[in-house]
């Protein structure tokens, strides 16, 4: 039914286009709208219309704005609209001329960048591990759900209260320099444990190796364990299956966690903040401070860079794994 | 006949729609009673400091106005005046800026004429005097940007106009604080935040337009540099500073830096640090934890800052007039005493007097011993009988204000610098 009247208009259409060629081509245009709004092709676009839309104003929209005032003028009170690359200059001033001593954005990078690895790295080496004791070698459903319930422990409490709860555990008179004097292994106590690069690492691998133990879990949960099996019988070792079956079975989970891990290090400036006695920059910090001093557009074209920065790891990452084929 | 259907009931419900609105607005004219009935609310834009619950009670028994904290942090003032003017019906700001928040237009000139205690405002603000002698004016002090040339003008006024800029709050003169305990010496001067026998031990403030200032004080004191004005320092001047703070952070002088208050309360408490730079009422805090900690005096003066209450331009009618009744009401004494109480200074003294008891007044003026237990508005003991109040009275205190928080010329290049002192 539904077809026979649509074949009529095409024709009533492609009459009419004879008499009056002009407003038969739209006519003809807006039925072809209408058939292709209408047919069954469309339906996945309508469907995922609502979240796209929810998308674009809450995320592309947000981003162009932020793209667009990073070319902006600014003064102590307000912002011009402009198109300048004073912002990006300001950013990288003295990047060039300073070499070979490294210029104020190079060396915050630089240090955020020693953090995304050790905290990678560590988080890795530890949450592989924990998915791995989970996965293979609990064996019931209740187990394994109590004890993921035991990994969030450390997310019962906010971010902040957990980071200064570490003073009285690491600070010069702590519980830690109180075990190492009485047990005689130093005289004086360590100041290396808080406010030190150190700390950073440690606080950054408590709050984040839940975020690799999950999708690691999530994939090693799904390899068959005939292929364990398999390895076994092949006269694989135990280290051998691990490394070339489960490793690389795991790897979507390793990646979406390192993911995780790398876009939360590079912009974070509370932990670092914090554990590093607001001592070691970050580009988190520098744009928080840009904000504070309503230098909105520096900040953004801050952010821009780091968005960029944090495109080109991911983009990195998922070269060596396609995510959404391994899904 | 589907159709007809559904376009009567359309026009029924927008006949109800209409019918409700007309029904409302009847009410709304012919009940002006019932709306005056209503408490007028007051949105109070400031830091969590200056937003005591006692006040908000005070207000509500005394005027009836209902004020309604929105707690935010200092740079945070700023940003909403300049970028939300509308979300505020009167802000607590610093005076220091108003550089960047009068240009804006954002803020009005206050009435003199309506601020019943005008005239008795101290002169620390319209004139920069303390007991008839000037004191410090270095960086951005109050008198400089006391007076608008009109209401709406985006302009300072040099000389006393009708319209004031902000109506002083609080404000105080901040110095170091250290640990006697852990220093076991007499401390007299700024140079000790850089000295190696506190390496690793202390602490200076991560806000740079104020850090700087703190780090000028020192810089000054160790006699590398004469300022012409530590708020408002050349390129050249702010190199050399944060080129002072950069060596000493690279030889391991400093524990860690602070951000906000309780920061700077854990660092001192736990012993991480024995001196810093740091706030009246952290040290207050420390001492009631039973942490000995001094808000040490030092010879080259302090660092001064002052806060005060503006209106922005959108304020009108109502509300208006309530946000005068309510600086009227802060003025006249009762909220004076009740932050002279906390170690802040008020902005009417005399009124504030005739609230407090004379030894309450006495200690914490005068720099008096106390004669009884001091305690703290809400009756925690502060001091036992018999204490001095650090740097002692008013008149020592502020009269020994070497320079005030400010906004520099070089602003840009100051907060650049500054970040590369934190990265070094």
């Amino acid at each position: 039914m539904e077809r026979v009247h649509r074949g009529l208009s095409d024709r009533e259409a492609g009459r009419t286009a004879v008499l009056e060629p002009a407003s038969a081509l739209a006519t003809a245009r807006a039925g072809v709208w209408r058939r292709r709004l209408t047919s069954r092709a469309a339906a996945p676009y309508w469907q995922a219309a609502p979240l796209a839309l929810v998308f674009a104003f809450f995320f592309v929209l947000p981003l162009v704005v932020m793209v667009v005032v990073s070319f902006w003028r600014y003064n102590e009170y307000s912002i011009t609209p402009a198109l300048v690359g004073d912002n990006y200059v300001s950013v990288f001033s003295g990047c060039v001329a300073e070499l070979p001593s490294l210029c104020l954005t190079f060396k915050t990078y630089l240090s955020t960048l020693k953090f995304c690895v050790l905290a990678w790295a560590l988080t890795l080496l530890l949450g592989f591990t924990v998915a791995y004791f989970l996965a293979f070698h609990v064996r019931s459903l209740t187990a394994q759900m109590a004890l993921f319930l035991v990994c969030t422990i450390p997310f019962w409490t906010s971010n902040v209260i957990r980071m200064i709860s570490w003073v009285p555990l690491l600070g010069r008179n702590g519980l830690v320099n109180g075990f190492l004097i009485t047990a005689g292994m130093t005289r004086e106590p360590q100041t290396w444990l808080l406010f030190s690069d150190f700390s950073v690492v440690l606080a950054f691998v408590h709050l984040y190796t839940m975020f690799m133990i999950v999708p690691i879990f999530n994939s090693m949960s799904r390899i068959d364990r005939a292929l364990l099996e398999a390895a076994r019988d092949a006269g694989a070792s135990g280290w051998q299956a691990l490394w070339n079956v489960v490793v690389p079975l795991s790897k979507p989970g390793i990646v979406i966690g390192s993911i995780f891990v790398v876009t939360m290090v590079m912009g974070d400036y509370v932990t670092i903040g914090v554990m590093g006695g607001q001592q070691i920059a970050s580009i988190g910090k520098v744009i928080q401070v840009q904000l504070s001093y309503l230098q909105f557009p520096l900040a953004a074209a801050n952010a821009v860079v780091l968005l960029a920065a944090v495109l080109m790891v991911i983009a990195a990452m998922t070269r060596l794994v396609d995510v959404r084929k391994e899904l | 006949m589907a159709d007809t259907k559904r376009k009567t009931t359309a026009v029924t419900r927008r006949d109800v729609l209409k019918g409700a609105a007309a029904v409302t607005g009847t009410a709304i004219l012919g009940a002006p009673a019932f709306i005056s009935a209503q408490p007028v609310i007051l949105r109070y834009l400031g830091t969590a400091v200056n937003q005591s619950k006692e006040i908000a009670q005070k207000v509500k028994a005394d005027l009836g106005i209902v004020i309604e904290y929105v707690p935010v942090t200092t740079d945070d003032v700023s940003k909403r005046i300049i970028t939300q003017p509308a979300s505020f019906d009167i802000a607590d700001a610093e005076y220091f800026q108003l550089r960047k928040l009068i240009p804006s237009g954002n803020l009005i000139g206050m009435d003199a004429s309506r601020i019943k205690y005008a005239d008795r405002i101290t002169p620390v603000f319209t004139r920069g005097e303390v007991a008839g002698k000037k004191i410090g004016d270095q960086g951005t002090a109050p008198k400089k940007v006391f007076y608008l040339e009109g209401k709406s003008s985006t302009k300072f006024s040099a000389t006393p106009t009708r319209w004031i800029t902000l109506i002083p709050t609080v404000y105080n003169a901040d110095t170091l604080g250290i640990r006697p305990d852990l220093i076991k010496r007499p401390i007299g001067s700024w140079s000790e935040l850089l000295n190696a026998e506190f390496k690793g031990k202390s602490s200076i403030l991560n806000i740079p337009s104020i850090g700087i200032m703190d780090a000028a004080m020192v810089v000054e004191s160790l006699s590398l540099h004469k300022y012409q004005d530590k708020g408002n320092m050349t390129k050249a001047e702010i190199d050399l500073t944060t080129k002072a703070l950069i060596d000493a952070k690279k030889s391991g002088q400093f524990r860690a830096f602070w951000k906000d208050f309780n920061e700077s309360v854990n660092l001192m408490a736990s012993g991480e640090v024995v001196i810093q730079s740091m706030w009246s009422p952290a040290v207050t805090k420390v001492r009631s934890m039973g942490v000995p900690c001094i808000y040490q005096p030092l010879k080259e003066g302090y660092r001064a800052w002052a806060a005060g209450f503006g209106l922005p331009k959108t304020l009108s009618g109502k509300k208006l007039d309530a946000a005068y009744d309510f600086i009227n009401w802060f003025l006249s004494g009762w909220a004076g005493a009740f932050l002279n109480r906390q170690g802040y200074y008020s902005a009417v003294l005399d009124t504030a007097k005739a609230q407090m008891e004379p030894y309450e007044w006495a200690y914490w003026m005068e720099g008096k011993p106390a004669e009884k237990d001091i305690k703290a508005p809400d009756g925690t003991l502060l001091e036992k009988a018999g204490t001095v109040r650090d740097g002692g009275s008013f008149e020592a205190r502020m009269g020994a204000v070497a320079c005030w928080n400010a906004v520099m010329d070089e602003n840009d290049y100051m907060v650049r610098k500054w970040n590369e002192f934190i990265a070094a």
